[in-house]
């Protein structure tokens, strides 16, 4: 069992999301960086859809009532173990009664703290998701507080420690132009894609609402609502672009300028307000492939961590 | 016709309806209905590389909805689908892209399109019973100042119509209504207010509908009702499904 004893900024439940409910305006939810909850899963050997937790910014402080694992992925955060540092990206054993503390990150913004057979909070529609803005998933629905309590799910067996690079962060979202990228004005289009974007503060879950030069959409209609999902970038009259994240709702009625392709949205999910980020133009056919890179590189990890070859590291 | 106020339904599966007696007759003048579509009339495209879409050019009308539930019920299923989000007279399918394609996906979606029929009988009729006006619907005064009716004649067309889902979104359970008689028709409120309360009745340009949880709006909220829309623990979770006829029945408050 997990004790909350402090929570940080906002630490929720997550997994990789509730999917086939979205003609029922029920939102997908789940780590806004999806490979870096699989990670994590794969460090403590759990199936890679096994909820952990989110968590945004620090100080965050659990106490761990059981012996078993844990690893950190997404921000690299600074942690310790009672007083031992704790490393981002690593599979480190836990005695019962030890405490976690996450001070701030060097890099990113959104951790992710997996153990070995998963946060066990009820599945609420085939999911362990909070979906925080409707109140439901997760634990009791809504983002951790202190005194908080959460069950582990049966322990994995497992052994030593072991560890792997996190992946690098960059300013690019690869992008495909979206359904009304050809109403907007050529300049607004040159804009787009060759200017710098700065993250909102007003950013969260549902989307990163973003600040620069505003994009004027020459023609078109008024669009009747249409099913949108996480990654497509809206443009407001105001001319400011919003990414929708996995809270987003599942349907809207904003001209969509581009869609952020899937393997780079967990970028947006270690952007901090403030930071600047750009769009970089690229083909479905690119996008499928670097969702499969990004796949095949956990898959190798895998291999490598539980197979019999050493370059990802074993302490 | 069954009539119903909880929802005992448990399936997911979209279901084929049919409105044919119920459309007004300056739509079904200007529908398609009884004759193949043109393609041209509709757009297939894919959104990002994770979606594909049909959608049709405005303007919406119900006989176009009933081709998008229908080809919804076809596609429910399908291997790679993740997704079948109906919109407005539109149709968003997520996929995965490692394990689909998406422009055969669209060729499939422009095969049915084409093919789409009429759907099956079996509509249901909730009736959703409201108290309006007072603290349940404190913008009922400023329909009433908008559109020069009196408040009972706002309650007695509101209630009066007949109105149909045409897609859920926005929300878990919040339906998408056709049928606000336009008399009725007001403009969102200047400020939004920061949390409407689960239930409320509301109106939005032409638009009315019910907030099934806790949320900021805009609507002018002209009643309540103490009917769940949505249920998480529930194997169908919504109330209201596309293609159920809503009917709001007056009632009097029952809440101090």
């Amino acid at each position: 069992m997990l004790e909350i004893l402090r929570p940080g900024v906002q630490t929720t439940v997550q997994d990789l999301g509730r999917q086939g409910l979205r003609h029922l305006g029920i939102a997908v939810s789940g780590a806004l960086d999806r490979p870096a909850l699989r990670l994590a899963n794969r460090l403590v050997g759990n199936p890679e859809g096994a909820a952990g937790l989110e968590i945004v910014i620090g100080p965050v402080v659990i106490r761990f009532h059981r012996a078993g694992f844990l690893a950190l992925t997404g921000a690299d955060f600074d942690g310790t173990l009672d007083d031992a540092p704790v490393r981002s990206g690593w599979r480190q054993g836990v005695r019962a009664g030890q405490v976690l503390t996450l001070h701030g990150c060097r890099q990113g913004m959104r951790a992710y703290l997996a153990v070995d057979g998963g946060i066990d909070v009820p599945p609420v529609l085939g999911s362990r998701a909070t979906d925080i803005k409707a109140g439901f998933g997760g634990h009791q629905g809504r983002a951790l507080r202190a005194g908080d309590h959460l069950n582990q799910g049966e322990p994995v067996p497992l052994k030593g420690r072991i560890g792997c690079r996190l992946p690098v962060w960059s300013p690019a979202l690869r992008s495909i132009p979206g359904p009304e990228y050809d109403e907007f004005s050529p300049e607004s289009r040159d804009i787009f894609w060759n200017s710098e974007w700065a993250v909102s503060p007003q950013s969260n879950r549902m989307g990163y609402r973003l600040q620069g030069e505003p994009l004027i959409r020459e023609a078109g209609d008024d669009l009747l609502s249409h099913g949108v999902l996480p990654g497509v970038v809206q443009v407001p009259p105001n001319g400011q672009p919003i990414v929708l994240l996995a809270d987003a709702q599942t349907t809207g009625g904003y001209p969509r300028i581009a869609v952020v392709i899937e393997a780079d949205l967990w970028k947006l999910a270690q952007a901090r307000p403030g930071a600047r980020l750009r769009f970089a133009c690229c083909t479905e056919a690119d996008a499928v492939q670097a969702l499969q890179q990004s796949r095949d590189k956990l898959d190798l990890f895998e291999q490598e961590a539980y197979g019999h070859r050493s370059e990802c590291g074993r302490g | 016709m069954q009539k119903r106020f909880t929802n005992k339904s448990s399936t997911m599966r979209f279901r084929m309806v049919g409105h044919g007696d119920l459309l007004p007759a300056k739509q079904a003048a200007s529908s398609s209905e009884g004759r193949p579509a043109m393609e041209g009339e509709v757009r297939f495209y894919l959104m990002g590389e994770r979606a594909a879409v049909l959608a049709s050019r405005a303007p919406a009308s119900l006989p176009c909805q009933r081709r998008i539930w229908w080809i919804a019920d076809r596609l429910h299923g399908d291997a790679g689908l993740i997704d079948i989000v109906p919109g407005m007279n539109n149709l968003t399918l997520i996929f995965d892209p490692l394990s689909v394609d998406g422009k055969a996906l669209l060729d499939r979606l422009r095969a049915l399109w084409l093919q789409a029929g009429q759907a099956e009988e079996t509509s249901r009729e909730v009736s959703i019973p409201v108290s309006y006006g007072g603290t349940d619907g404190p913008d009922l005064g400023e329909v009433s100042h908008h559109t020069g009716l009196n408040e009972e004649e706002v309650i007695a067309r509101h209630s009066g119509a007949e109105y149909v889902v045409y897609f859920l979104g926005f929300q878990p359970g919040f339906a998408y209504l056709g049928g606000l008689p336009e008399s009725l028709v007001t403009p969102r409120r200047a400020e939004p207010r920061l949390a409407v309360p689960a239930g409320s009745v509301g109106i939005g340009g032409s638009q009315t509908g019910i907030y099934p949880t806790v949320t900021p709006g805009g609507w002018q909220i002209i009643g309540r009702t103490e009917v769940p829309l949505f249920a998480p623990s529930l194997c169908t979770p919504t109330l209201l499904l596309p293609g159920d006829r809503v009917q709001f029945i007056p009632v009097a408050a029952d809440r101090a």
